[in-house]
């Protein structure tokens, strides 16, 4: 078991904020960290690996991390991190990042097998792709066979093939390594995927905790699809109302009446959805 | 011709050099972390030797050093230290004199490292000092070689507050530069071409090889 409970001030973007946040976490537990950007998810991350000063309590086991004010350092805790841009040792190659962290060169080869990077142990972190530096850091968080593992935002800087592929990975080494893993995302499919908890923060607090499919499917009632979007323009075609809604990466029409189109003002956030009906997915 | 001038020249810039990288090592690692309020305090007095003319500091160090001064009476009585007019004078002098130029490129250097790449390391259970030697000094060698190249060549190159402390004692404190200050005085203007050609040509190529290494470590790492 994981207990947490901390409490910091943060000067973010939007002034003051206090970072206040209660937590317990089960072992083997693989959290999604959510929430809009300076709602204090990176902070609560570096608190809990110690790189961050906080107020409040962190235990870890039977062991204590954090009491009052009284701060294990960040040396001492059993903690793996993946930042979100690599932070590898630029300096060593891609064995030697791993064996820097603890001498232990089977494990190390075991890992480097695992993620396919075995035959590049002895190029530099500067000669590979975004997605190969990602794969080493995050077998370089594992080398010291942490209890928990943090990543923060570790696959938003790749493409979605590559993202695709290393959240498998995630998971078969979450599964192997036995860690409990935290991550920040922002991304409902990943999170989805990967995730058994989603915790949303909002400024500084805990606004939602639950399974990925109890917090993040929007649908309400009779709804079977319901999409947030921008709305982009509205066009008049003929006799009809012809709205461009951005959505997510895609844009859509829809046909709305005129009195909806005199309601509704470019640029607001929309809410698209429609009732039971037979899509084809093709 | 003599070369005990060059030979306490460069003797003088090593020693220098290598005392000033540990002393600086610590500070500049300091500064660049630091989040105080002390922080442009420091700061600035590390660079005072960039501006103040060479007799300035010269003076407040022949003043601090000499045996009517409380320092200056500690190392004589205590180590039989004399330092002025000797060659420990001068390397006390000199650290003063170079400290910025071996400060300032460190604490740029360790400011330009990647800080998550450091927090890496803490992460990993290394100590500070395991960080700084293992990780940060490795991942920022042209700011490494600015700092002891520089040092060490601004070392040599000194003149005013060399004659102030060391004055010019053949084979102690007779260092090139005041040999050929020297020279020009008693207008033996062949010798003092020779000496200025070396000297000019010493430091030339000195600073060529720090900025052939610092473009290929460019083109190696992407620094």
């Amino acid at each position: 078991m994981i207990h947490l409970n901390v409490n910091k001030e943060l000067h973010g973007s939007q002034g003051e904020m206090n970072l206040n946040v209660d937590l317990q976490i089960q072992e083997g537990e693989f959290i999604a960290l959510s929430g809009v950007s300076g709602s204090g998810k990176t902070t609560l991350l570096r608190i809990l690996a110690g790189l961050e000063e906080a107020q409040g309590n962190i235990r870890v086991h039977q062991e204590k991390w954090l009491e009052n004010k009284k701060a294990l350092s960040v040396q001492k805790r059993k903690i793996g991190f993946v930042f979100q841009d690599y932070a590898l040792f630029e300096n060593m190659s891609i064995e030697k990042n791993l064996l820097f962290v603890n001498d232990d060169k089977e494990l190390a080869k075991k890992l480097l097998q695992t993620t396919e990077l075995y035959e590049l142990k002895n190029r530099y972190p500067n000669t590979l792709s975004g997605g190969q530096k990602q794969r080493v850091s995050i077998c370089r968080a594992l080398m010291k066979q942490p209890q928990i593992l943090l990543l923060d935002e570790p696959l938003s800087a790749l493409d979605a093939t590559m993202r695709t592929k290393l959240q498998n990975e995630l998971l078969t080494l979450h599964k192997e390594f036995k860690t409990t893993t935290i991550m920040v995302s922002h991304d409902p499919s990943e999170i989805y995927r990967l995730a058994s908890r989603v915790v949303v923060l909002d400024q500084g607090k805990i606004i939602n905790d639950g399974s990925p499919k109890d917090v993040l499917l929007k649908t309400q009632g009779s709804q079977k699809f319901s999409f947030w979007g921008e709305l982009l323009e509205i066009k008049k075609v003929d006799v009809i109302f012809v709205a461009i809604v951005a959505i997510g990466q895609q844009l859509v029409e829809i046909v709305i009446s005129s009195d909806e189109a005199q309601a509704l003002i470019v640029g607001q956030k929309v809410s698209v959805s429609t009732k039971a009906f037979s899509p084809s997915i093709s | 011709m003599d070369f005990t001038p060059f030979v306490l020249s460069f003797k003088l810039a090593a020693l220098t050099a290598f005392i000033l990288f540990v002393i600086a090592l610590p500070l500049a690692w300091y500064l660049s972390q630091t989040k105080s309020k002390a922080k442009p305090f420091i700061e600035a007095l590390t660079a005072l030797p960039l501006v103040l003319p060479p007799s300035v500091l010269g003076f407040y160090i022949l003043i601090a050093l000499s045996y009517n001064s409380p320092l200056g009476a500690f190392f004589q009585e205590y180590f039989g230290l004399k330092l002025v007019f000797s060659f420990t004078g001068l390397v006390v002098a000199s650290c003063f004199y170079s400290l910025p130029f071996m400060v300032q490129p460190l604490q740029n250097g360790f400011e330009s490292l990647n800080k998550n790449m450091l927090e890496a390391s803490y992460i990993a259970g290394k100590s500070r000092l395991q960080t700084i030697l293992f990780v940060a000094l490795p991942n920022m060698k042209p700011a490494l070689i600015t700092a002891i190249i520089i040092t060490f060549a601004h070392t040599v190159g000194e003149f005013g507050v060399v004659l102030m402390v060391g004055g010019s004692i053949p084979d102690e404190t007779k260092v090139a530069s005041v040999a050929i200050y020297e020279m020009v005085e008693i207008m033996d203007y062949s010798m003092a071409h020779i000496y200025s050609a070396i000297m000019v040509s010493i430091s030339f190529v000195v600073l060529l090889s720090v900025y052939i290494f610092n473009a290929k470590q460019h083109k190696r790492f992407g620094l």
